[in-house]
């Protein structure tokens, strides 16, 4: 009994030294993964900053000024002016829309709807 | 172990032989168990202390193993733990009250050398003059050779300035990263945001610190490293600020002024919506101070906040208010208005020496804005009373705006308070004050009588202030402004679809060497905005504006200030969300028709 106990205790032993050893390299993997992952974020924090700061210098509204006006031809933007602004009921009711669609005669309808795959 | 017993029967029966007392035996050996005893105790005793001693010298070799270590080791940061607490940039940026960027950092580079590293002085000289225009090559060229060790070159590179040092490959010239403060609006809010410099430099880091305007004076809020990833929000908006400008801007040219401010206020919260002075900077590359001549002449000084003018007729405003609170009188009663009127060796006369008289009623006085209708008033007012009221509303102190700017803007008070300076306070002469002073002293009144402080940052939720006024005496004081656009002075303030109330002023500005030019007025139109239900206030003030448009020059606030003041409204209460009272415009035919 007792020399199957002794071999038993080594094997543990020699078990537990190989989950030891691995345990410890795959914490050194893990802590230097963390540390670049960490430094990817500062590098990214600091682009998005960079991004950031980049997106109000170009959306710096002397430049969006110059840009509506430079562009006016195609935009026809203006500053928002209080003629602008209008009542609901000065706005017309869109017309009933039509009960079938004009341009579309019966027989394309159901050529559609044959062509359906449902 | 045999015990031996303590009275052994063989050593007894001889010792009875010799004639001994055999109880001798038996305590000789009483004392040789003790002894054996004893020692046995010890032994156990210093076993124990033994490993008692061990254990505490390996406890504290490990203490003292691990103090070494880390004396002597470099530090570290724990990188095991996830790095939720934020490695972020050193100072908190700046947005607007809808969180569009005002002020960030940038990550760059300085340049320094290393001379002695240096392998090539002379080539390096040359080609760092040739890249950047204000070295020249000799005097590098002696700095590199004249056996220092250590050298700042530039305190700031581009990316592409970096890359073209680094061709030049010189194992003597080092970059250090560098943090900073970028203002990606350029001059927009210029006076607001102030600006920025390095501190402390060091090669690896640079602290930056504000130098002016809210970078100054929240500087320990915005390097406070717990709160440097939040934004500090400001109340401005960037589009009402930018509509405010280039209106001010195209008012001082057409105006032919040296220089313009206004201000816009949410009466309600105490919020500054915009702050603009003209002429202004652009905070990335902040011009020196001025070392003579007048600061004014400086685009640093900021008109709005640190220009202490006298503000002329707006003052008004508080003469009929004060007196209405009292009681003294109602907006219909008649006040003598005969000019002009004769206060000791003084004379107090109206605008172009016309006279309103010989009564007027308190609405009129305002209306037409008689000098000596609003002296009467503050007669009857007196003093003192005067005194307390214009201190109320904040005109004997600095404002508490957020600008390190602000707490130097100390309004000009006449050291004695005779009668005539109750007169001339009462219609805005001998006393001076900030158009950020009249800005909040009119949101008092827009705002049904409670003062609320300015600030240029942004606030949630309801905001306490101090009654200065009963709301009837605002509301009254209100209705008068009102008239003084739709009857008196300020005609050209009428916008389409907004109700504008306001009160023109215009002060002749004094000369450094005593007394006052006859040709150079300072224009202020301080407004509020819509009338009917106050929100905003609206302070514009021209420096020395003349309006050429006529036959002759004019340098009224009513030729000059009101027009820009009403295309400011114009323009911004559009943004700002207030809707124009549509009744004022005609449906056009076509939609017309439709309906």
């Amino acid at each position: 009994m007792r020399p199957f106990l002794s071999v038993l205790a080594a094997l543990a032993l020699m078990a537990l030294a190989f989950w030891a050893y691995r345990e410890n390299y795959t914490t050194q993997a893990a802590l230097r993964e963390v540390s670049a992952l960490n430094q990817e974020i500062v590098g990214l924090r600091e682009s998005l900053n960079l991004q950031r700061a980049e997106w109000a210098y170009l959306n710096r509204p002397d430049r969006l000024r110059d840009l509506a006006v430079l562009n006016f031809d195609r935009l026809g933007l203006l500053p928002m002016e209080p003629e602008q602004f209008g009542r609901v009921d000065q706005v017309a009711f869109p017309p009933p829309p039509p009960l079938l669609p004009a341009d579309l005669n019966p027989v394309d309808i159901a050529a559609a709807i044959e062509g359906d795959p449902l | 172990m045999t015990r031996t017993p303590l009275r052994p029967l063989a050593r007894i029966l001889s010792a009875r032989e010799k004639g001994e007392n055999p109880d001798h035996i038996e305590a000789e050996n009483k004392r040789l168990r003790a002894e054996a005893s004893r020692d046995r105790q010890r032994g156990r005793a210093e076993g124990r202390l033994l490993i008692l001693g061990f254990a505490f010298f390996v406890g504290f070799a490990v203490v003292g193993l691990r103090m070494g270590d880390l004396a002597a080791s470099v530090p570290e940061e724990p990188r095991s733990f996830a790095s939720g607490a934020q490695i972020s940039a050193a100072r908190a940026d700046i947005t607007d009250r809808k969180g569009r960027l005002l002020a960030t950092n940038l990550s760059t580079h300085a340049l320094y050398a290393h001379p002695k590293q240096m392998i090539d002085p002379p080539r390096v000289a040359r080609e760092l003059a040739a890249l950047f225009p204000e070295m020249k090559p000799e005097d590098l060229e002696r700095r590199f050779t004249d056996g220092r060790s250590f050298l700042w070159l530039r305190r700031k590179l581009s990316p592409e300035q970096m890359q073209a040092v680094h061709e030049i490959g010189d194992p003597g010239l080092l970059f250090g990263p560098r943090d900073m403060r970028l203002y990606p609006n350029g001059t927009l809010g210029a006076h607001i945001l102030g600006g920025s410099s390095f501190g402390a430099e060091g090669v690896h880091s640079a602290e930056v610190i504000g130098t002016a305007g809210i970078e100054r004076a929240m500087d320990a809020r915005l390097r406070d490293p717990a709160l440097a990833s939040q934004p500090l929000a400001l109340s401005i908006d960037l589009s009402v600020q930018t509509a405010m400008r280039e209106v001010l801007d195209a008012g001082m040219v057409m105006m032919n002024a040296k220089g313009a401010a206004g201000i816009l206020m949410d009466v309600r919260t105490g919020e500054v919506l915009s702050l603009v002075s003209l002429p202004d900077f652009d905070p990335n590359d902040r011009p020196n101070p001025l070392v003579k001549g007048d600061p004014a002449d400086s685009p640093l000084f900021n008109r709005a906040v640190q220009g202490v003018y006298e503000l002329g007729s707006t003052f008004k405003i508080f003469a009929t208010a004060q007196a209405l609170e009292l009681g003294l009188v109602n907006p219909d009663t008649m006040v003598d208005a005969n000019a002009p009127m004769r206060w000791g060796k003084h004379t107090i006369n109206e605008f172009q020496r016309k006279n309103y008289g010989p009564k007027l009623s308190v609405t009129d006085v305002i209306v037409k804005s008689s000098n000596v209708g609003t002296a009467r008033l503050a007669l009857q007012i007196g003093a003192e009373r005067q005194q307390s009221f214009l201190r109320r509303l904040g005109f004997f102190a600095p404002t508490s705006l957020e600008l390190s700017e602000a707490p130097g803007a100390r309004p000009l008070i006449p050291a004695r308070w005779p009668e005539i300076v109750t007169i001339t306070t009462s219609y805005g002469h001998g006393m001076s004050a900030s158009p950020m002073h009249l800005a909040t002293a009119y949101a008092a009144i827009a705002n049904k009588g409670v003062m609320v402080q300015p600030t240029l940052l942004r606030r949630e939720g309801t905001v306490e202030g101090v009654r200065v006024m009963s709301e009837r005496t605002a509301q009254a004081s209100v209705e008068m402004l009102r008239k003084v656009v739709t009857e008196g002075t300020a005609s050209y303030a009428e916008v389409p679809g907004y109700a504008i109330a306001g009160k023109t002023g215009t002060a002749d500005k004094p000369k450094r060497t005593g007394g006052y030019y006859k040709d150079k007025v300072i224009n202020t139109f301080a407004s509020i905005f819509p009338a009917e239900d106050p929100r905003y206030v609206l302070i514009v003030t021209l420096d020395e504006p003349v309006d050429t448009s006529g036959p002759e020059p004019r340098r009224t606030a009513g030729w000059t200030a009101v027009p820009v003041a009403a295309e400011v409204v114009r323009r911004v209460a559009p943004l700002l969300g207030v809707r124009p009272q549509i009744e004022t415009l005609v449906p056009d035919a076509v939609s017309a028709r439709r309906n």
